[in-house]
């Protein structure tokens, strides 16, 4: 363990003398109904080891089988990231003795991963970096270890830990990167452009929730610096279970300057796995890489091997959507927008909902402001993802043919949503019951001008006197009196007919 | 000949966490090599027309359907273990092993 304090470089003098090499290790938990080798369920949150059995328990004698359905969704994210599918290939005993993993092995694969040899394409302020990837093999997750005493929820300081078994052998793709090289200043932002690129990709195959908060979806980071233009590496470190795509960019930004602050100060990088803090985006010391990586894999005897019929991997393929990147460029292109507006649109997780806020019969810009506004403040204020606000794209686009129909306005739109999030009914049952489809008896209106012209005499004149501009004031005024429900438009062409 | 050194199974007891005293390994050190010795005569009756297998079986590809079978009950699952706190298997802390 290294006790010394670091003291860190700024990132940009780091990139004056080294140069960063990345390696990104991620898990994504499938979304099968069982798990990996036994039939039990794969829910998220349900109560502690209510979702277990002899095979995942790792009692004796209890014999595991392969879930074929996650075999098919390992061919599928192999193909998507333009990998090779192995012709045949076994699963292997991962051997260490840690209460997580009740069997005293986890079933892993080592050296015949099903996937191997692809890549995934990245964008970084227009540029495309090309990540290569190693390899995508099958694995299971392990329990959930809550660590008591200790004052953080580590181990450090705690007298026991209690463990919860659901979790233990729900399958798990782990996708491994080649050393990503020659992203210089911009690894930080490359490693966290390929984490979401990975999340969508992964996303659009429907083969897991990629919620990285949940833990569906989770990322280790390789670090090393070696002396710019070097070809020979730096020791690195792991970063481990560094979980959302801030946390990413956050970790190798960090890494780079610690490293960077060792070797310029003469010293020697250990290689060692790290944890990452949310709060200040630091790393610190975790386990030093040592006899304990001696895991002795050897081929697993209690399964066969898997061998993907040609004809079937190209099934499969048959079955893969359309490649994000293409995706995007040709929604940008229906859709008419800006580069910026879709960059925002993607980066927000908005995409899907925005697509079918559109099919629904929304313009493509009213569809982009409800859910990059009204409902991402709503998300990013409760904690919640873009689906789970409470609104659907259909009610979006029902609220949205409100405003079009001008029943109602943008703000009175907002109530609507709120509304909505209440369970109340349908947009138009909510603009009925709530009373807030907007004026539009003349009569009403016309009342409410004159009232707004009698109570500001000076701007009256000034319209009168040609200065259109300043009918703003009389608008407030009368949308205050109509409590917001008038349509401002409407508003606007009473009062100019009546002054000019 | 495959041979097993004292410092290897010193190594391997680390490895299962098995606590091994100097004597304990002078005694079973020698009897490991008995052991791989007798499996090493099996190797010698392989010839090189006989690839090594890690299964008895030539199948490939046993699948089963992503179809829920019931499991056991929490009450079930938790009845072998020494200590039991909020439904989960209470184990005494590992140190410097942090996964
Ligand atoms: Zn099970």
């Amino acid at each position: 363990m290294t006790s010394a304090v670091t003291t860190l470089v700024p990132f940009e003098k780091v990139l004056e003398t080294f140069d960063p090499t990345m390696g990104l290790e991620v898990h994504v938990e499938l979304n099968t109904a069982t798990k990996m080798f036994c039939g039990c369920p794969t829910e998220f949150g349900a109560e502690p080891n209510t979702q277990v059995c002899p095979t995942c328990l790792g009692l004796p004698g209890a014999m595991p089988v392969v879930n074929g359905a996650a075999v098919e969704s390992a061919i599928r994210i192999g193909l998507a990231l333009n990998c090779e599918i192995a012709e045949w290939c076994r699963f292997a005993r991962k051997n260490y003795f840690y209460p997580d993993m009740p069997k005293n092995f986890q079933t892993s694969q080592y050296d015949e991963p099903i996937c191997f040899e692809g890549y995934l394409d990245v964008e970084v302020d227009g540029e495309t970096y090309r990540v290569e990837i190693e390899r995508a093999h099958m694995e299971e997750d392990t329990g959930k270890a809550t660590h008591i005493g200790g004052a953080t929820g580590r181990i450090h300081g705690a007298s026991h830990s209690l463990i919860d078994y659901n979790r233990a052998g729900i399958p798990l793709i782990e996708i491994v990167t080649k050393p990503i090289r020659g992203t210089g200043a911009k690894a930080p932002e490359v490693a966290k452009a390929y984490v979401a690129a990975l999340r969508e990709l992964v996303k659009g195959l429907g083969v897991s929730d990629v919620r990285m908060d949940q833990g569906s979806m989770r990322c280790d980071v390789n670090l090393s610096l070696a002396p710019k233009g070097s070809e020979v590496l730096g020791t690195r470190t792991e970063t481990k279970n560094v979980n959302s795509l801030r946390s990413v960019e956050r970790a190798v930004r960090y890494e780079m300057s610690r490293h960077a602050g060792i070797l310029s100060a003469g010293g020697s990088i250990l290689q060692e796995t790290r944890h990452f803090h949310e709060g200040d985006g630091s790393t610190s010391a975790g386990r030093e890489k040592s006899d304990a990586e001696d895991y002795r894999y050897f081929p697993e005897p209690d399964l066969v091997p898997v061998a993907p019929a040609r004809e079937w991997v190209e099934e499969l393929r048959g079955t893969l959507p359309e490649p994000p990147a293409v995706r995007r460029a040709r929604l940008q292109e229906a859709w008419g927008f800006s580069d910026m507006e879709m960059r925002d649109t993607v980066g927000a997780g908005a995409l899907e909902l925005v697509e079918e806020t559109i099919a629904a019969g929304a313009a493509p810009q009213a569809a982009r402001k409800w859910w990059l506004g009204e409902l991402a403040r709503r998300a990013n204020d409760h904690g919640l993802e873009l689906t789970e606000v409470g609104v659907t794209p259909v009610q979006v686009a029902e609220v949205q043919g409100l405003v079009d129909a001008k029943t109602i306005n943008d703000k009175l739109a907002r109530q609507v949503f709120e509304g909505l999030y209440a369970g109340e009914g349908t947009p138009a049952e909510i603009v009925e019951k709530r009373g807030l489809a907007v004026v539009s008896d003349d009569g009403a209106l016309s009342a409410a001008v004159d009232n707004a012209i009698a109570g500001n005499p000076d701007v009256a004149q000034k319209i009168r006197d040609g200065k259109v501009a300043a009918a703003g004031a009389l608008i407030g005024a009368v949308m205050k009196e109509m409590r917001g429900q008038a349509d401002a438009g409407r508003v606007r062409e009473l009062i100019l007919a009546k002054l000019t | 000949m495959p041979e097993i050194s004292r410092d290897e199974v010193a190594h391997l007891a680390d490895l299962a966490r098995i606590d091994l005293d100097d004597a304990e390994l002078d005694h079973l050190a020698p009897q490991l090599n008995v052991i791989l010795e007798s499996v090493a005569s099996i190797q010698g009756v392989a010839g090189d027309d006989v690839p090594p297998t890690s299964h008895p079986i030539p199948l490939v590809n046993v699948f089963r359907d992503d179809v829920i079978r019931p499991g056991l009950t929490p009450q079930e699952a938790l009845s072998g273990a020494p200590e039991v706190d909020e439904q989960r298997f209470s184990v005494p802390r590992i140190l410097g092993d942090e996964q």
